[in-house]
């Protein structure tokens, strides 16, 4: 192939990424919000979390599975990224925000902000 | 003159913006994307390969422990059941969004030859299940030397 040929190739080429939406769960209490949002095929690394305008974007990369050896009689599993993005409570502190990952489970604790908590007021 | 969004005491009261805006992104993305979970009625999703060496069957569930998963293995047929449970109900904490599978699950699957059923290795890590069964000798490929007279 002509060198010409290779360039017009390589910018045509279509970097689409597919995805699905993982299923969550969201519970909410006096302190803030705990989001578990399932991520099968996901390693510790390949989860990335931004959050940017009071959007939170979540992205879960699989490992990869090119080792998988042989060829595939039956397939249900979709190979593609894992991808969500919610709209988040502007009482939560994006810079407490923790997460931990285990068996392909995100699990994400937003925090409120101390002001925002509820509180008792004693009247006097 | 200055524009204010009108909101009724209410909304003034409790802001829940996972109610107000996700549910249409979420509609949107259900119905256009794909959806990561296929857990259902018809159980988590799985993918069985086949090379000269092996059947593997891959079980995609996240969120379990292994000793949670049971295997049986039965006239060339395979079962993976289990349950999953999620997060108890918290009387201090309120559920806005439950869409995780919780309950009993069970799929079984015809494998496509003999195996040996005493060297089946079923390795569960970032939530998924592999289960690696070797085939059994005679449903391996083999190379037959043909003698020409």
């Amino acid at each position: 192939m002509s060198p010409i040929m290779e360039t017009t190739k390589n910018k045509t080429a279509p970097s689409r990424v597919d995805f699905v939406s993982p299923a969550v769960n969201l519970r909410h209490d006096s302190d803030g919000y705990t989001l578990e949002v399932e991520m099968p095929g996901v390693a510790k690394n390949g989860v990335e979390i931004t959050f940017d305008d009071g959007r939170l974007t979540l992205i879960g990369h699989r490992s990869n599975t090119a080792g998988r050896a042989g060829k595939l009689l039956h397939g249900e599993i979709q190979p593609y990224e894992h991808r969500r993005v919610f709209d988040l409570d502007p009482a939560i502190d994006p810079e407490r925000i923790a997460e931990t990952m285990d068996q392909g489970l995100l699990t994400l604790r937003l925090p409120k902000i101390q002001a925002a908590k509820p509180r008792k007021i004693a009247v006097a | 003159m200055q524009l204010i969004r009108y909101n009724t005491p209410a909304d003034l009261s409790a802001w829940t913006p996972f109610f107000r805006l996700s549910p249409l992104r979420d509609l949107l993305d259900t119905a256009l994307e794909r959806n990561g979970s296929c857990l259902g009625s018809d159980g988590p999703p799985l993918d069985v390969r086949v090379s000269d060496e092996s059947v593997t069957v891959t079980l995609e569930l996240a969120g379990m422990k292994k000793e949670d998963f049971d295997l049986l293995l039965e006239d060339e047929t395979l079962t993976v059941s289990g349950r999953r449970e999620t997060e108890p109900e918290d009387r201090r904490s309120q559920s806005l969004r439950c869409e995780r599978f919780a309950g009993a699950f069970s799929r079984t699957v015809a494998l496509p030859c003999a195996v040996k059923g005493d060297r089946v290795q079923a390795i569960y890590e970032e939530g998924v299940l592999t289960v690696t069964l070797p085939k059994a000798e005679e449903a391996r490929p083999r190379k037959i030397a043909v003698k020409l007279n």
